[in-house]
Formats: structure tokens, sequence, C-alpha cells
């Protein structure tokens, strides 16, 4: 039991990693359509994820189907529902982070050049090392993509979203290019227009006390989401730069033992081994905390953006709710244009009401599913935490046992 | 020989060897781990009593110990009798196996503490308290507090080095000097780096002063005893870096260097060759290993402050969190990380007192040994030396034999005796040198044996003491995180 993921290679396939993936947020999984990556490539700098669907909805043609997409499809499809006026009023599932190799693949180059200035042994080492974390980043942007359509798909609106269809359905290519430069700044602007609007709408109080409430705690706990999400990186950096001192270490102590020549040899060799073991142990546990406690605070980091977005669309409509209701009162003092601005006016109401009704419920689920969320993966974060002290314990004190044997 | 495991202070005396850096609680934790022996086995073998020793006292005038004469060359100083007793024993280098048996059985024990601050500015120094109890008789109380400066240990050193190192013992380096950290000290800084600073030059003061008393000829130096023992000590300026013996040192060591490039010896003796070799491949990996330790401490403390930063924001995140029960978690996470930051404080306290400076140590040994090596070799060059000058001067008076000249052919057969006792001379200088750096060697990869083992054995058990340590903690968490309704 306590050898469970101590294997030669650093096993992230163990079997808690298949089957749905979506750790991040607690989803019902709903027979009528069921949405998952079953595999991707990596292709230079591009990932392909293999997107399969169940479904007994009438709207597609078969009940299985699949198709393969990129990256820049994803983001099509969550921009087109952000531009989606329906939508307004609802918390759109955060896009999936852009799958970054960068990093990984210039420590690969880097092993490589340095060939020549280590042993055979060191250098499969390390290689492994290497491979084992570009598999976890992979493996984890899979996750991430997975979760945005497991999102969607559960989501009674935006399931039934035509565009969605396309995505899940049209097995070509959908043609999707990156933004150009000309959008990409309009986008900027957009943004720079909407944070500035942000902070208007954040001043006007809010009538309704649940609003009001939620716009707090939003503003605050997105800050703190952030500045956890960064210091949980860095403590989880400084762990896997331990992990590979002892690794470092472990070596030594193996040529040192092959070299001695008094006694300490087998103490050397002995001693060598358990670093190894424990060493891995380490690494698991950084990867560990990475996937339940990283992950998860990086994914509400993103989804309670999205939930101030919601609450920034509700305070623009209801600002243009008021400023229409101003127009209609002078239109109607001046007594021009009065049906235009009552038509306006009607509009205004609706779209703000609308949204008000299916925000509310939003920031119910929002808060259902984090707590969720939360639970599962702090509960599984101390488990593995439990796991891996306890096979480190035993390891140490069998060592130990040995050792004080061996005397 | 019967012993008795060592009283509870003595136990105590081990730990503060190496942990006295820990100001936390757990501190005591490990001293409380009963180290105790598995067995009962010949005590030699036991790795936990580096320092409970038999107190069993070491008569001088055992009927075992038979005055040894010595033929070999006479030592630098001549024997001082410090006490009737000692007079036996002259400074011979010839110790028998009785002898080195008894070298594990001392009862000293020598600790450094109390530093404090004399002086102020760039003149000031640190002086620390030097506690010898030993029952020992050379030494003329039980107990003796003396106050000694950096620069005195220095000065130890390097008298012992002049008078034992030719000889080829292994006589142990002293801590080096740091210009950086001293500085800090002296400019008044009393922050954390200086307070370590200042500690971790005690402890490696006192393990060199452990390590030299080990050696039985060292110990009973009157230089040594001397050191010990009176409350007032001559300033040793020698050893100031940019003194005149400073820079003589400098020059003599350039010196020695280049004498090491030409001299090429004729080993016949394989067992020298292949010490020689394994010293060198030590050297090479004790200082990979001590660089990644080092790279391991720095990683520690770093992990140790991140996880404190990661505890402080989780706290505030279970602030702003307004389900209750999930905010009364997380900020049990926090608490859970800030005791876990604590313990990777202590892991890489531990880390390094016992890692790091070990390997510091015997980084350093290993050059006084290699350094014992090259003096056989300078030994061997001079011997060789004598042989080409008596060869030359028997040439000489071989010529002089036909020139009848009366004078100068007595005055080249007296040089002929005088050359002749030369290289008797530097034969046995080679050959006492080369006995000594056999017993030496010995010696040192014992005491290097009981060291690592030691060590490293008190290493693991205080990573079996975190991990223990995080069980408890994650196992109180985890309800908490369940609780999570």
């Amino acid at each position: 039991m306590m050898q469970e993921g101590l294997d030669d290679g650093p096993d992230f396939l163990s079997e808690e990693d298949r089957g749905p993936r979506a750790v991040n947020v607690d989803l019902q999984t709903d027979a009528t359509l069921q949405v998952d990556i079953s595999d991707a490539l990596s292709e230079r700098d591009k990932v392909k994820f293999t997107v399969h669907t169940k479904s007994t909805l009438p709207n597609f043609k078969q009940n299985e189907f699949s198709v393969v997409r990129q990256h820049e499809e994803f983001i099509w499809l969550h921009d087109s529902f952000v531009e989606n006026e329906e939508y307004a009023g609802y918390i759109i599932p955060p896009a999936p982070p852009k799958p970054d190799f960068d990093a990984s693949r210039e420590k690969l180059q880097k092993l490589g050049e340095g060939e020549g200035s280590m042993t055979k042994e060191e250098f499969t080492k390390m290689k492994q090392e290497l491979e084992a974390e570009y598999l976890a980043i992979f493996k984890k942007t899979v996750a991430m993509h997975e979760v945005f359509l497991c999102r969607v798909a559960a989501h009674p609106v935006l399931r039934k979203d035509l565009n969605f269809h396309v995505f899940l359905e049209y097995n070509q290519d959908l043609s999707v290019r990156g933004k150009n430069k000309k959008e990409k700044l309009e986008d900027f602007f957009k943004n720079v227009v909407k944070s500035a609007d942000g902070v208007l709408v954040a001043g006007v109080k809010d009538v309704d006390d649940f609003f009001e409430h939620e716009k707090t705690f939003l503003l605050e706990y997105h800050n703190r989401v952030k500045d956890s999400s960064a210091k949980s990186d860095r403590m989880i950096r400084s762990h896997k730069n331990a992990a590979d001192d002892i690794n470092r270490i472990a070596s030594t102590l193996y040529t040192l033992g092959t070299q001695d020549s008094t006694d300490l040899c087998k103490f050397f060799l002995k001693v060598s081994e358990l670093f190894e073991k424990t060493r891995k142990i380490e690494a698991r546990v950084a990867a560990d905390e990475d996937l339940k406690l990283a992950d998860l605070l990086k994914y509400y980091l993103r989804e309670s953006q999205a939930a101030k977005d919601l609450l920034y669309r509700r305070g623009r409509a209801l600002v243009d709710y008021e400023n229409a209701n101003k127009a209609l009162d002078k239109a109607r003092a001046k007594n021009k244009d009065v049906l235009q601005a009552e038509t306006t006016q009607q509009v205004c109401c609706q779209k703000f009401e609308k949204i008000s009704e299916s925000a509310k419920q939003e920031l119910i689920d929002f808060k259902t599913r984090r707590v969720a969320a939360f639970r599962k993966n702090l509960v599984e974060l101390a488990e593995l935490e439990l796991k891996h002290a306890k096979g480190n314990l035993q390891l140490l004190q069998s060592c130990l046992g040995v050792l004080k044997g061996d005397t | 020989m019967s012993e008795e495991r060592g009283s509870s202070a003595q136990t105590e005396e081990d730990e503060d060897l190496f942990v006295s850096a820990m100001e936390s609680p757990e501190a005591a934790r490990l001293s409380a781990e009963d180290l105790s022996p598995s067995s009962n086995g010949p005590r030699d073998d036991d790795p936990d009593d580096l320092f409970a020793e038999a107190t069993e006292e070491v008569s001088l005038d055992s009927p075992e110990r038979q005055p040894i004469l010595s033929d070999g060359p006479s030592p630098a100083i001549t024997p001082v009798s410090i006490s009737p007793r000692v007079d036996v024993f002259d400074r011979s280098p010839d110790l028998d196996e009785e002898e080195e048996e008894n070298r594990d059985t001392f009862d000293i024990q020598i600790s450094v503490s109390d530093p404090e601050k004399v002086g102020d500015g760039m003149n000031a120094f640190m002086v620390y308290k030097v506690t010898t109890k030993t029952s020992l008789s050379i030494f003329s109380r039980d107990e003796v507090c003396v106050k000694r400066r950096f620069s005195d240990f220095l000065g130890l050193h390097s008298k012992l080095a002049s008078k034992y190192m030719h000889m080829g013992f292994i006589v142990p380096p002293a801590p080096e000097k740091s210009i950086v950290g001293m500085t800090k000290v002296k400019v008044g800084k009393e922050d954390l780096s200086s307070v370590e600073f200042v500690e971790k030059r005690r402890s490696a003061l006192e393990r060199y002063l452990l390590r030299t008393v080990k050696h039985p000829a060292l110990l009973k130096d009157p230089d040594v005893l001397q050191f010990l023992e009176s409350s007032e000590l001559p300033r040793a300026v020698s050893t100031q870096a940019l003194s005149g013996a400073g820079i003589l040192r400098m020059v003599n060591k350039a010196a020695d260097a280049v004498n090491k490039m030409t001299i090429k010896m004729n080993e016949s003796d394989a067992w020298f060759e292949e010490k020689q070799q394994q010293f060198e491949n030590l050297d090479v990996q004790l200082r990979k290993l001590h660089v990644s330790v080092e790279s391991l401490v720095c990683h520690r403390k770093e992990l140790s402050v991140n996880t404190a930063l990661f505890a402080k924001s989780a706290a505030m995140l279970g602030n702003s969190e307004d389900h209750t029960a999930l905010s009364r978690a997380l900020s049990q996470l926090a608490e859970v990380e800030e005791k876990i930051e604590q313990l990777h404080q202590e892991q890489a306290n531990a880390d390094f007192y016992l890692i790091s400076e070990l390997l510091g140590d015997y980084v350093r040994l290993i050059t006084a040994v290699r350094g014992v090596f090259d003096q056989r070799m300078k030994t061997w060059g001079k011997w060789q030396d004598a042989q080409l000058m008596l060869q030359r001067k028997r040439e000489a008076e071989a010529k002089l034999q036909y020139a009848s000249k009366p004078e100068k052919l007595q005055q080249a057969r007296d040089e002929i005796r005088e050359w002749e006792g030369k290289v008797q001379h530097g034969e046995r200088d080679f050959e006492q040198i080369s006995r000594n750096i056999r017993r030496e060697v010995g010696q040192f990869e014992k005491e290097r044996v009981k060291d690592f083992r030691v060590v490293i054995m008190k290493y693991l058990e205080s990573l079996v003491h975190s991990q223990q340590q995080l069980i408890k903690y994650w196992e109180a968490f985890l309800p908490e995180a369940k609780a999570i309704a």
C-alpha cells in the first residue's frame, strides 16, 4: 500500500486520474450530454485535443462522436458566449489558459546541451524528470480544457448553444483564426473601458442587498484568491527545488558508496537508496499540492473573475436602465420622442430584470460549486499529504532499522 | 574493558554539539529521542556514543602503559612534565595497540559557549567561553573555564601544525576566517544573519577542539593544555592574514606547491599510492555533496519562507470566504501551513548543522590529510637530496685521494661521515613518517566512519521526527476539511 506511486517512473497516469478529470468542479454528469477529452496530442507548439461526446439529445446526428480541436477553437467558443447578449445574465465558464510548454521545452533543450558534462546515469535521470514534468503540464492543460467543456455541458442554457453543438460535432476545422492585431487592440480598449466602467459601476450602491453583498464579497475574494494562488505556486516551486537537491545528494552518496574503502560504503549506498525513494515522494507531494491546491486556486481565480464580469454586466444594465428612466422623464417633461423613450426604457428594464434574475441563481450556484470543490480538494490534499508522509516515515524507519542493525 | 553508559549530562553534551542552534522546543525532542544502542555489542561499533564514553578513568601509570622510548627523530619541542605521572610519556609517536584503543576511551568534555562581544567598531571581537571537564590527570583541575577569542584558536592550530605535521600527524584544521561575517558582527548588526554566523562559528570551534583533543599526542601537548587551562594567553598576532607571518605562510604555501610538482617520488609502497588516490576521490565527492547540501539548506529555508507567506494568504482568504464552514477550514489550513513552515525551518537547521557542517569539516580535514602525504614526499625528497649529496662528497673524496692535499682529504672524509649520518637520518625520518601516516590514516578512517554514521543517523532521526509531525498536523486537519458542508 505504501509503495503506491513509488515505481521507477513517476506515474501520473494512476488510476485516480482516469475517468472524469473535472476535479475542480463538482458537476452533475448528465446522461443526456456527456463531454470529455479522450485523447490529446502534443505537436511542436500545438496541442490537438480529441473532444468526445456522448448524447441522447436529438440535436446531434449520432449518439457518440469525436472531433479534434485546438486551443484557439476553445477560445472562439468562449468568446462567442461572452459576446452573446442573451447570456449576459450567466457566469460564463472561464476559458482554459493557453498550453504553455515553453519552460519545459527550454529545460529539455538545456539538458541536451549539457549532456556532455554529466554522467550517463545523471543524464538519464534528469531526462526522465523533465519528461515527467512535461507530461504533468500536458495532463493539466487537458484537464483545464475538459473542465471548460464540462461546465458548458452542465449549464442548462449554455448546453443548448448552437456554437457549442457545432464545436462538438463539426468534424472539420472550424477555421477559427486567432485574433489579429486590430482585434486584439479592440479587445484591449474594451477592457480598459470596462475596468474604468467597472470602477464606476462598483461605486454605485445597489438597492438589492443580495447583490450589494455579492459585489463586496467578490471584489475582496477575487483579490485574495489571486494572492493565494501566487503564493501557493511559489511554495510548491521551492518544494520541487528541495526535491531536486535531494536527488543530487542521492547520486553523490551513491558514488561515495561505490568508492569508499571503509564500512561506510554499504552505509552510503543504503542512505543513497533511501534518499532516491524519499525524493520521489517529495516530488509527488509537490505535484499533488500543485493539483489539489494551486490548480484549485487558479481555477477559482478565473471563475471569480467570470462572476465579477457578470456583476459588471448587471451593473451596466442597471445604469442603462436608470439612464433610460431619466431620459423618459426628460422626454415626458419636454413631450418629445416619448414613445421612443418609453420603448428604450422598457427594453432596458427587461434586460436588467432578466439579468438580475438569472444572476442571482448563478451566484448561488457559484457558491455551492465553490464550497464543494474546495471541500473535495482540501480533503483529497490532506489525504494525499498523509499518505505521502506515512510512506516517507515507513521508508525512513525501515532504513534506520537496517542501519542500526548493521553495526 | 568494561565501560558504563555515559551520564545523561554527557548525552546532552552530544546533542549540544550539533543541535544547540535550534531555538525551538523541538530541539529537546532530539535529545529525548532515546538513542539507545540496539545491542550490547563492542563499544567501538556503537554509533550513538560519540562522546558519552566510559567514565573509567584513564590512569597514566596503569600497568598496560609501558614507557615507550622513541628512537625516532626528537620532536620540535622538549617534553614538558606537567605532573609527575606524565613523564613516562615523552612525545613519542610510537603508540602501541593499547594506546590506540585507549584513544577511544578518554574522559574529557569540552564546550564552547557564551559568545560575548568585546569592544566597539572595527576593533571589536567575540570572546568565547571554553569549558573543559575532565578527570584526566594531565589537567590541573576537574573543571576549567577560560575565555578565548577566534585568533587564539588559529594560533593554537598554527603551533600544532608546525610541530606535528612534518611528522605525519594529521592536525585538525581550525575553522575558517570570514571577513564578511565578522565585519557584520563588528559593525553591530544584531540581525539574524550575524546571530547565525556567531552560532555557526561557536559550534565549529567546539568541534575543532574536540577533534584536537581526540588525538592522544595533541591532547598532551603543552600548547593545548595551556590553551585549555591558563587564564591568560599571549595574543596570537601571527594569525592575521596580512601580518608578516601571514605573508610568509602564503609564500611557503606557494613554494610547497611548486615543490609538489617537481618531486617525483618513486613510490615503493602501494598502500600510499592507493590511499592518496582514495583521498583525492573522497575530496571530490565530499565537495560535490557539500554543494548539494548547501543548496538544499537554501531551498528549504526558501520553502519555509514561502510556506509562511502562503499561510498568511490562506488566512486572509479564509477571512473573506462567506461560507462559514469553508472559512473555518481555510483558517485551519493556514494554521497547518504555519506549523509546517516551522517544521521546514527546523529541518533546514538540521540539514545545516548536522550534515553541511560535517561535510565542511571533512573537506578541510582531508586537505590536512593530503598535506600529510605531501610532507612524506618532502621527507623523501630530503632523503634523496642527502643521498645525492653523499654521492657527490664520495666522488669528491675519491678525486682528492690522488691530489695529495691531506687537509682537504680529511675534510672530505669528515663531510662524508656527516652526510652518511644525514642519509641515515633522512631514511629514518622517512620510515618514521610513513609509519606515522599509516597509523594516523587508520585512526582517521575509524573516526570518519564513526562521525558519518552518527551524524547521518541523527539526521535520519530528525527526518523521522519531521514526518511524524506532518502526519499529526494533517490528521488534525482532515476532519476539518471533511466538516465543510
